[in-house]
């Protein structure tokens, strides 16, 4: 990662320091469904600024909550708000930019890196700088010509995450983002997100089924276990 | 025309003949198409045998209003049809009887406006068959490519639409491929005719006597309008299936799984 202070950094520096005991998204007796099958079941729970691990067994509905955080799903009843608004009141397509959702899989479009990273600038007819961008993912800017579809799951993964930081997000969801990467990538990524932590001030909501991780990285943990989730910190306050 | 042939119907039974290789083929590779295979025969033989008599009584009658009953019976049944290839879209039917009603409406209005045929029931009838069964088939060939990418391609359609996409931007290279697989054939057959093949109007025609230059120029007419038809089917009954997806805020809904 280079040491400069970007553009795409200096845009994200304009917002003011959140107060990192402020409620970003507070979930009110959420019951959640796949299918016929209910995921979450009378949630009720507050995430906060800053960078929230959520862990948990597979199948508990981390990944369903993620959904609803940006609304790619809606709960089945309940209510989630974000800022302090009913979710459902926000425009749909301006909350999604403003939260970004990283899935477990990489998932990119056909075309070059550059495309994929200008794909949700293009919608919102905004700028976004590729170079810079790519650098606040990890990844090289010589990267930008190159077949997405062509590179490594890593990569992928970090193209991912670029896409998402290109729309310049406030909240960044993270859905288990290492589970398909090896020790070495995966602990390069870690370190990632707390650069982008540091110098941009994003929040995170971090899904994973690695406590140890969750530990190394999250202000705050909160166990997800049969539809409700419990503070899991091991200490108050861990130094960071 | 010169002469009239007749066909006795053991003339029909001898190709039967082919239709075993066909099926013994199928069961030979497994494709588990036999069945399908007998159907089609059955079906084919008592369809084309009732509207045969059908037709018969409508040409005797001239009517309009039983011409126009005919192939809007034509219509919901060949939505029917089309709806059991297009599983994975979720209530198909409807998208495919409007895109269909559209195609045979549009097509033989022109057809009409233009005075290239007149508005007899023996024209009305076979041209607004060929119309709606050629759209039927580019329809369902679309709408079945349409869910199986939807399905196929779930993860990046939610990537895009978590990157702030609205459903019609995050479907839209999926509605251009559907598009393509439903009007592709016709068009590769429109283009090698003559060469490749004789399609099966100019056939009908030669057999039964007619002139080749007519034969040619019927044929052309019913290509033109075909091309018409199935462009203007596909393009109605993706526009409005691909809605069927998502939700008005923009989100996938999940998609039933398919028992094969």
């Amino acid at each position: 990662m280079n040491n400069r202070q970007t553009k795409s950094e200096q845009q994200h520096h304009e917002r003011p320091a959140p107060d990192q005991a402020a409620v970003l998204f507070e979930l009110v007796h959420v019951t959640a469904k796949r299918g016929a099958r209910v995921v979450l079941e009378d949630l009720s729970a507050v995430l906060r600024y800053g960078l929230t691990g959520i862990v948990g067994p597979s199948g508990v509905g981390k990944s369903t909550l993620l959904r609803l955080l940006n609304r790619l799903a809606d709960p089945a009843s309940g209510t989630i708000r974000y800022r302090g608004r009913d979710a459902r009141e926000h425009d749909v397509l301006s909350l999604r930019r403003d939260v970004g959702l990283v899935a477990q899989l990489p998932a990119l479009l056909e075309g070059t890196v550059t495309d994929n990273v200008l794909y949700g600038p293009r919608l919102a007819q905004r700028d976004a700088d590729v170079a810079d961008t790519l650098r606040l993912a990890g990844l090289d800017p010589a990267f930008a010509g190159r077949t997405a579809g062509a590179l490594s799951v890593g990569e992928q993964q970090r193209v991912m995450l670029a896409r998402a930081l290109a729309l310049r997000p406030s909240v960044l969801l993270l859905d288990e983002p290492t589970s398909a990467l090896d020790e070495a990538t995966t602990a390069a990524i870690e370190l990632t997100l707390r650069d982008l932590r540091e110098r941009l001030g994003l929040s995170f909501v971090l899904v994973t089924h690695d406590r140890a991780q969750a530990d190394r990285l999250a202000d705050r943990v909160l166990a997800l276990e049969r539809g409700a989730l419990r503070n899991a910190d091991p200490t108050p306050a861990r130094p960071r | 025309m010169t002469a009239v042939i007749e066909i006795g119907l053991g003339q029909v039974a001898a190709t039967l003949a082919l239709v075993a290789v066909a099926a013994a083929i199928a069961a030979w590779e497994r494709t588990q198409l036999e069945a399908d295979i007998g159907v089609a025969v059955a079906r084919s033989f008592v369809q084309l045998t009732a509207i045969g008599y059908l037709i018969k009584a409508i040409f005797a009658s001239d009517s309009t209003l039983w011409v126009a009953v005919l192939l809007a019976v034509m219509v919901v049944f060949g939505a029917l049809t089309a709806r059991g290839r297009a599983r994975r879209v979720p209530h198909a039917f409807w998208p495919l009887l409007i895109a269909l009603a559209v195609a045979a409406t549009a097509t033989l209005a022109v057809v009409l406006l233009l005075g290239v045929f007149p508005a007899e029931a023996r024209y009305l009838v076979p041209v607004g068959g060929m119309v709606i069964g050629n759209a039927m088939t580019a329809a369902a060939v679309a709408l079945n490519r349409l869910g199986d990418d939807v399905h196929d391609a779930a993860a990046r359609i939610e990537g895009t639409l978590a990157l702030g996409a609205t459903a019609t931007q995050a479907i839209a290279p999926i509605v251009r491929r559907s598009l393509r697989s439903g009007m592709i054939p016709l068009i590769d057959s429109t283009k090698t005719t003559g060469l490749i093949f004789f399609p099966g109007t100019m056939v009908g025609m030669l057999l039964a006597g007619a002139a080749p230059v007519d034969a040619v120029r019927l044929q052309l007419i019913l290509l033109y309008v075909l091309l018409g038809a199935v462009s203007i089917a596909t393009l109605v009954a993706v526009a409005l299936a691909r809605r069927t997806f998502f939700t008005t805020d923009h989100q996938l809904r999940e998609i039933a799984p398919v028992r094969e």
